[in-house]
């Protein structure tokens, strides 16, 4: 199990606990950027078996949950129209818009599908020339690549009955724009491995020196998260404020060069939303103008919508690390993954889902609420 | 669909629509199938629905699954499974080779597991309103004297027991419903368990409970079990047989190979002074070769399920919502 097992081997973590309890002097706090590093976190109990004196925020970088609500009531109009086979990654299915989700369109007949690639949606195109093929193309700049390649694929193939309903957002205008927050007590941040996998690690000397923070570019398995946090913890012990990499297995300095030009080619930078947040300038990337024709929200004019974000829903200071997921009140009581006020609750990489499946039993306030019963649900 | 995945929802229709309007004693267990008094003797009752895409994976088909998930939800109760009944419902335009094939198939299915098809039903409907086909059966045996397998008899320290490897079944579906490759062939564990259940029964007829962990995978087997029973369950998470390819392919799509399903498997609640015995008995059976204790029932956080990771640190291991979506990345 190369590259699994061997990233969870508990000796081996022991080891790095002890290296990083030798470390430390004083109170830090670490973001991890990503949220699948926060389920790694959560779920291995990796957070319980640090000394007291690091502490681990949870960051922005779940792109299901920073996706605006906004986008995903156009996802939810698009998806009901007749002519429309949409296709989605499985992760967005559950995600409430307004006044429902993309489960709730295919139940009430929407031709609604998971994929596991964006290129599936392109061949269902190409089998379906009479239907209008929409894929969600949301994420970081993991999966802008692919989603880019995708839309090349289209324009060059002449494939009119695709579109793409884009959502993407990039990390280091978000991590400028928690280091600029009033509240901000980041004091060093895990970058995330795979985002520099694509994009390399330019972008943050600048951030990392402005901001006089370390960023320890950090993989995803415990063994991983444990070595980010022994080196920003080192760094910080001695006021230092440099870029690590601690993911040398995936990330080359420089990064992915074919990848960064088909993004350069398909995508633009723009100002972009991110839920909970509000627009962070930079921050995202549409269609350039040469692939503009494959934009969905051009293709359907869905304008004009009108959006009601629940009022009780803290996601937002989740996200920007400002508040713990149990320390909502509505968290397992009136928000459940059952019954979501939030992406945070129903994402597979959000820190509310993660509290909520692996630490309620440490939680005995927010102890599992009743099942909701089926008269939550009309549509089977 | 959330409401077929055997979790959460699932239950919520059980619970809220059908136990209610169907009444009766006999459904207040919820077990995978009915034990019976009927002329002195007990007779244990289960039905099932298969309605698996693609018709033929890797290891099997939906004729395989048909004879072996009712023949093992009997086997949960004890009993070897002696009649099955078949439904078939066929959709129009099903090419009659593939009918053909699928009918062989369970004729095997049926002789491999020791049980003859005693009854059965065809139905077409029309083209576009099913996938191929859909197999119902439901089948009937007997409990032997002195076997009382429920979930209500399980108490701490009970220890708890897996037979073998989880989440074949699930990738190996997975891997060919969405050409999914994980570089190695994953096949389905599908196959009958009342063999095992024999040889573990000869052991000790004092098993206090038998699950066999389908929809929902291993989390759901447990959390039903921990519910019913009013216990805690915690599992030791790295003595939990994980296949590298399930391991693998759970880690690239984002699931947990808790949650994946499985059809050759079971989970046994047993008492801690027959544990040995019965693990070394179900490890002298082929299906029950790899099996592992991987944890215990216990007093403390009743109806919750407990991870302990390999690490040190622990989680809950929830009874799924619904089905599992694969993540953005």
């Amino acid at each position: 199990m190369k590259y699994l097992e061997e990233f969870q081997n508990p000796e081996l973590a022991r080891r790095l606990l002890d290296d990083i309890r030798a470390t430390v002097t004083r109170p830090w706090a670490l973001m991890e950027v990503c949220g699948g590093q926060t389920h790694t976190i959560i779920r291995h109990g990796i957070d319980q078996l640090l000394p007291d004196e690091v502490e681990l925020i949870h960051g922005p970088g779940c792109p299901v949950c920073v996706t605006p609500l906004e986008v995903i009531d156009k996802a939810l109009e698009i998806a009901s129209r007749p002519e429309v086979l949409f296709c989605s990654f499985g992760d967005m299915l559950r995600v409430p818009g307004t006044d429902r989700d993309l489960f709730r369109v295919r139940a009430e007949g929407g031709d609604v599908r998971v994929v596991y690639s964006p290129l599936d949606a392109l061949r269902l195109a190409q089998q379906n020339p009479g239907r209008e093929v929409v894929f969600f193309g949301i994420g970081f700049e993991t999966t802008a690549p692919p989603n880019a390649m995708t839309v090349y694929q289209a324009k060059k193939l002449g494939i009119r009955n695709f579109s793409m309903l884009v959502s993407h957002v990039r990390v280091p205008p978000a991590i400028e724009a928690i280091m600029r927050s009033p509240d901000c007590r980041v004091q060093g941040f895990l970058a995330a491995g795979h985002v520099c996998s694509v994009m390399g690690v330019g972008e943050y000397p600048e951030l990392a020196e402005r901001h006089r923070v370390p960023i320890v570019v950090t993989g995803f398995e415990p063994l991983d998260i444990l070595e980010g946090v022994r080196r920003a913890v080192r760094q910080l012990e001695c006021g230092a404020h440099t870029v690590e990499n601690a993911y040398p297995r995936a990330v080359r300095p420089e990064g992915n060069p074919a990848a960064q030009a088909m993004l350069a080619d398909v995508f633009e930078v723009t100002d972009r939303a991110w839920r909970g947040i509000g627009v962070i300038p930079d921050s995202g990337w549409r269609l350039s103008e040469r692939y503009r024709e494959f934009d969905a929200e051009q293709r359907f004019a869905v304008g004009g919508i009108q959006t009601r974000e629940p009022a009780a829903c803290r996601a937002g200071e989740v996200l920007q690390g400002l508040l713990k997921p149990h320390e909502c009140e509505a968290f397992g009581t009136t928000c459940t993954p059952r019954t979501p006020l939030g992406a945070t609750m129903v994402s597979s990489e959000g820190a509310c889902a993660a509290y909520y499946l692996y630490r309620r039993l440490d939680l005995p306030q927010v102890r599992i609420a009743a099942p909701a019963g089926v008269e939550a649900s009309s549509v089977v | 669909m959330g409401h077929g995945g055997g979790g959460v929802m699932s239950a919520e229709l059980v619970d809220h629509v059908f136990a209610p309007a169907f009444g009766g004693p006999l459904l207040a267990g919820l077990g995978d199938s009915a034990v019976l008094e009927l002329g002195g003797a007990r007779l244990a009752f289960s039905t099932d629905s298969f309605v698996v895409r693609p018709l033929f994976f890797p290891g099997g088909s939906i004729a395989d699954l048909a004879v072996n998930g009712t023949v093992n939800d009997l086997a949960m109760s004890g009993a070897r499974a002696a009649y099955l009944s078949c439904g078939f419902i066929l959709e129009e335009g099903l090419e009659l080779p593939v009918l053909g094939r699928l009918a062989e198939a369970l004729g095997a299915a049926a002789r491999a597991a020791g049980v003859e098809v005693a009854t059965g039903d065809t139905k077409v409907v029309e083209a576009g309103h099913g996938d191929g086909l859909y197999i119902n059966t439901a089948g009937i045996g007997l409990v032997p004297a002195g076997v009382d397998l429920r979930p209500q008899r399980v108490v701490p320290g009970d220890v708890v027991i897996v037979s073998g490897a989880i989440g074949l079944h699930g990738v190996a579906i997975m891997s060919v419903r969405e050409g999914l490759e994980f570089g190695a062939c994953v096949v389905s564990d599908c196959a009958p368990l009342g063999g095992l259940v024999e040889a573990m029964l000869a052991v000790t007829p004092d098993l206090h409970v038998l699950r066999d962990p389908t929809r929902g995978g291993l989390a759901a087997a447990l959390n039903e079990i921990a519910g019913a029973a009013g216990v805690g369950v915690v599992v030791q998470e790295r003595q939990v047989p994980v296949p590298p390819p399930v391991a693998g392919a759970c880690a690239m799509l984002g699931l947990d190979p808790f949650y994946v399903a499985n059809e050759g498997k079971l989970v046994a609640f047993v008492p801690r002074e027959h544990a040995e015995a019965v693990l070394a008995a179900m490890r002298a059976h082929p299906l029950g070769a790899e099996a592992a204790v991987i944890g215990e029932a216990v007093e403390a956080h009743p109806g919750m399920v407990v991870a302990r990771t390999g690490l040190g640190g622990t989680r809950v291991i929830d009874l799924p919502l619904g089905e599992q979506l694969p993540r953005i990345c």
